[in-house]
């Protein structure tokens, strides 16, 4: 853990328990539903202070602090959660959690289905960004909230859609960061890549490997290579890795790893598997290509109609994965809904990724949002 | 871009001069918002609605900041995102002739917007002709700060220019107010005297 006076410190994901079954956009009802949570800062009195963070594809509900004091490694937006920034701790009461369908302490295909005593695998029923964001919806119900901001990018900022859509007497500001409405043809088809991987991995077995000796890892890992190639761009991967060769100066003139950018990727896929299921990675892949703000309400602008949340939309100059015109799209339906809306795009070289890096002018764009003269609460603890 | 001179009496007057036009609870569309000193003024004082574009993304966080919607983006690109009458009133306040294509911007206001007040330094003002006259350089003053090198103004144009333009397009000139030295005065010379005499113009216009 380093010194940072403006950590969230030291903080603990709890669990919350949903006994009853919920129905899914599939018609199933389904649970019993355990969700991994952390929460950072103070809900106030009149609890309407409160930040749902919603966290991309691979995520958790560990978004800021340290686990315990020689953690090496801070949440995944530690940069944008805590005292003074972003998400400012000292004003707001910030929850994350992990999302149906994961693999990180919330009921997903790895859990134990309790009618059987074994892991659901493949029964584990299909889900949607609604059906999550409607257990989501329970946990802040639980957590006694009454009003929020709901933010997130990538698939974080469907949700964050998805919630202002669908929940809409809850949400007072909505914040999608480098998200779209929907999928482009070609983000299906890198997420259907992915899964072919996983699907066609000789120890995948039917997605009952939990008590095998071998799992799909190779799948796993060619499904997160591929996912790499598309969160960073042309450019940041030839500034990093150039043509050069790993650890040598001529080629091998065989089959083995030659180049850098090669050797990042295996880096990358040998990584994930140790903490990502492969069947987690199919269920919530398909939920992110299901995904349809317009969906039931034929148009974008219609479907903003249900809403009275303030909008901010940001996307990267660089991110050809949920490019700048998918974030324009959301920007125009608004408008043409007349809701309340801004839109930045950040200039910046790392792709999709830069969500998850480029924290200061994301910071400075954020805290201008949330300033107190847009109305949103600010009342004291 | 309303960086053309700082706060100053004049542009104070400029800002309460479009208040006084717009009407309550109007739906607006501030192109070139700047930091949102009118956009804002426009919401508490007229209760409007609407949004403001801005390319610069500092000025475009100050606008965000003081609770305003702001786009961050080119606006000849986002008027042609918005539909037919979308906007009770388009403002393009001191941009016009730092715009690339000053024709379609006004073409696109009046589609969108019912009405469009558009305002703009008069390059046909007296002080801007002796300059050049006497000086034999391109004109420089409070209103217009820039060497010819920097300048963002590539379109400048005079109060005769605008008329022109407008009745060569058909475009209705429904109300102007002419100012000078930071006061505010009704057209009551010719149009000769007026061009010669008013350092900045406001109009607004419709198809």
């Amino acid at each position: 853990m380093e010194k940072d006076k403006n950590s969230a410190g030291i903080v603990e994901t709890k669990f919350f328990q949903i006994n009853e079954k919920i129905e899914l956009e599939s018609g199933i009802k389904f649970g019993p539903i355990q969700v991994a949570y952390e929460t950072y800062g103070k809900l106030n009195t009149a609890k309407d202070n409160a930040i749902l963070l919603l966290h991309a594809l691979t995520g958790d509900a560990h978004a800021a602090g340290y686990h315990s004091t020689d953690d090496k490694k801070p949440g995944w937006w530690d940069d944008m959660v805590g005292p003074g920034k972003a998400f400012d701790t000292n004003k707001y009461f910030v929850i994350s959690s992990n999302m149906l369908g994961g693999c990180s302490g919330t009921t997903g295909p790895c859990s134990i289905n309790p009618d059987t005593g074994k892991p659901y695998g493949l029964s584990f029923p299909v889900i949607t960004i609604g059906d999550t964001v409607k257990v989501q919806r329970k946990l802040v119900e639980h957590l006694g909230v009454k009003k929020l901001i709901v933010a997130g990018g990538s698939m974080g900022g469907m949700q964050a859609l998805e919630w202002a859509i669908e929940q809409s007497d809850m949400v007072s500001a909505c914040i999608v960061i480098a998200s779209t409405g929907r999928l482009t043809a070609q983000g299906i088809a890198f997420n259907a890549v992915g899964r072919n991987a996983i699907l066609s991995d000789p120890y995948f077995n039917n997605g009952n490997y939990y008590t095998e000796e071998k799992q799909p890892e190779q799948g796993l890992a060619i499904a997160r290579m591929v996912g790499h190639i598309t969160y960073l761009c042309e450019d940041a991967m030839h500034k990093k890795f150039g043509r050069r060769f790993q650890d040598k100066d001529k080629p091998n003139f065989d089959f083995n790893i030659d180049f850098e950018v090669e050797s990042y990727l295996e880096h990358q896929g040998r990584t994930f598997v140790g903490r990502f299921d492969a069947n987690s990675y199919l269920y919530i892949t398909k939920a992110v290509d299901y995904f349809d703000a317009a969906g039931k309400y034929g148009s974008l602008e219609n479907a903003f109609k249900q809403t009275n949340a303030k909008f901010l939309i940001m996307s990267f100059t660089s991110d050809w994965l949920f490019p700048t015109s998918q974030s324009k799209e959301l920007v125009k339906a608004l408008t043409k809904a007349g809701k309340d809306v801004s839109f930045c795009e950040i200039e910046s070289p790392c792709g999709h990724d830069a969500f998850l890096l480029e924290f200061d002018t994301q910071t400075k764009i954020i805290k201008s949002f949330l300033a107190k003269e847009r109305g949103l609460h600010e009342q004291p603890l | 871009m309303n960086n053309h001179y700082n706060e100053s009496k004049g542009l104070h007057l400029n800002y309460s001069i479009i208040t006084d036009i717009i009407e309550q609870n109007s739906k607006v569309l501030d192109l070139g918002c700047g930091e949102g000193t009118l956009l804002k003024m426009l919401y508490e004082q007229k209760s409007c609605t609407g949004v403001g574009i801005e390319i610069d993304q500092r000025n475009a966080i100050k606008s965000i900041e003081k609770g305003l919607s702001i786009i961050q983006g080119d606006l000849l690109e986002w008027l042609k995102n918005f539909s037919d009458n979308e906007y009770d009133y388009v403002i393009l306040n001191q941009t016009l002739q730092s715009t690339e294509k000053p024709d379609k911007v006004i073409e696109e206001m009046i589609r969108v917007g019912k009405k469009a007040v558009v305002s703009f330094p008069n390059f046909g003002y007296w002080r801007v002709r002796f300059y050049l006259f006497f000086k034999g350089k391109m004109p420089k003053s409070n209103i217009l700060p820039f060497e010819w090198f920097d300048t963002p103004n590539i379109h400048l144009l005079t109060v005769r220019d605008f008329f022109e333009f407008c009745q060569k397009r058909n475009i209705k000139i429904l109300d102007s107010v002419y100012m000078k030295r930071a006061k505010a005065f009704k057209n009551f010379f010719t149009n000769t005297m007026t061009n010669l005499f008013t350092e900045e113009a406001i109009f607004v216009i419709s198809k």
